[in-house]
């Protein structure tokens, strides 16, 4: 489960520095969750499911949906600031696979972040990586929210 | 087989607008394990200052998706879905999606381009209420792999 401490209140802007580091957390992925989204999402590429379609283009097993890791990286971000309608931009780019064996354990992603930049207009860069099994799933990943006065 | 660059600055609008429930929320927000109250739970939204419950950043996915898909799956692009990866994706939001929106998707190819074995589609949504309000921008890089005609 994440260890973000719980939050009751969203950072202020003048509170809050270049460089400092939100909580971390890490986000189980099984199977399960695969299924779950497959169907929130409406994404149902078999890579997604299926252990043999997965293995037969060249993937080591079923991976997960790249917005579903998109997705627990953002949390980190919306459960700093308390109201996920502040976050204003986010982006990222899918370098590897978050890859999802048939076992009790699944994947586990790692998800950090780090104040990168605060500007004029009042809003805040949140630099995130995430990992999986020490590999980098996530590249250039930047959220901007829009802090408490 | 390179992908059609007539495809380039081709505009789209879904044919039919995307509804947002209450329970669609709901249900995205728990497959990503997501209980932030402002999804789930009415009250605690309305006291964040919103109208209904706010969908999670990524739901912006769906209704671009639906879209997305449409027009991949044009002959007319070239593109073999079995060779498809995703390759970024990037969101805007002048306000979070919330319950109760009806949204067409706008979407434009801004670029196709090689490099190296692959080709790049860049593709921009624009999520739009029926009424003409512009909810959230979309930009997504779609790769399409070993498509690139080689140089030389």
């Amino acid at each position: 489960m994440s260890e973000t401490p719980s939050q009751s209140a969203t950072p202020r802007l003048a509170d809050v520095a270049v460089g400092d580091r939100l909580p971390s957390a890490s986000y189980p992925i099984q199977r399960l969750n695969l299924v779950m989204y497959a169907g929130a999402s409406g994404d149902f590429n078999w890579i997604h499911w299926n252990e043999r379609v997965a293995k037969a283009v060249g993937l080591p097993n079923v991976i997960a949906h790249g917005m579903l890791t998109m997705a627990e990286a953002a949390r980190l971000v919306t459960d700093w600031v308390v109201d996920p309608g502040r976050l204003i931009e986010y982006g990222v780019r899918f370098t590897k696979p978050v890859v999802v064996p048939d076992d009790d354990q699944g994947a586990m992603v790692e998800v950090t972040g780090v104040v990168a930049a605060k500007r004029d207009d009042g809003c805040v860069e949140v630099d995130l990586t995430a990992t999986s099994g020490g590999v980098d799933v996530l590249g250039r990943a930047r959220a901007v929210v829009r802090l408490a006065d | 087989m390179a992908l059609n660059r007539e495809y380039i600055g081709r505009k789209f609008v879904s044919e039919r607008s995307y509804q947002v429930g209450r329970e669609k929320i709901r249900e995205f927000a728990s497959a990503i394990g997501d209980f932030n109250p402002a999804y789930h739970d009415v009250e605690a939204a309305r006291a964040l200052g919103h109208g209904d419950l706010i969908a999670p950043p990524t739901f912006a996915f769906i209704p671009a998706f639906r879209a997305m898909t449409a027009m991949m799956g044009d002959p007319e692009l070239g593109l073999d879905l079995f060779r498809v990866v995703h390759g970024e994706e990037s969101f805007s939001y002048e306000r979070p999606i919330q319950a109760g929106d009806d949204l067409e998707v706008h979407s434009e190819v801004e670029d196709i381009r090689a490099s190296g074995h692959n080709e790049f589609v860049t593709l921009r949504q624009d999520l739009v209420t029926v009424v003409g309000e512009l909810v959230a921008t979309t930009r997504a890089v779609i790769v399409s792999r070993g498509t690139a005609l080689q140089e030389g």
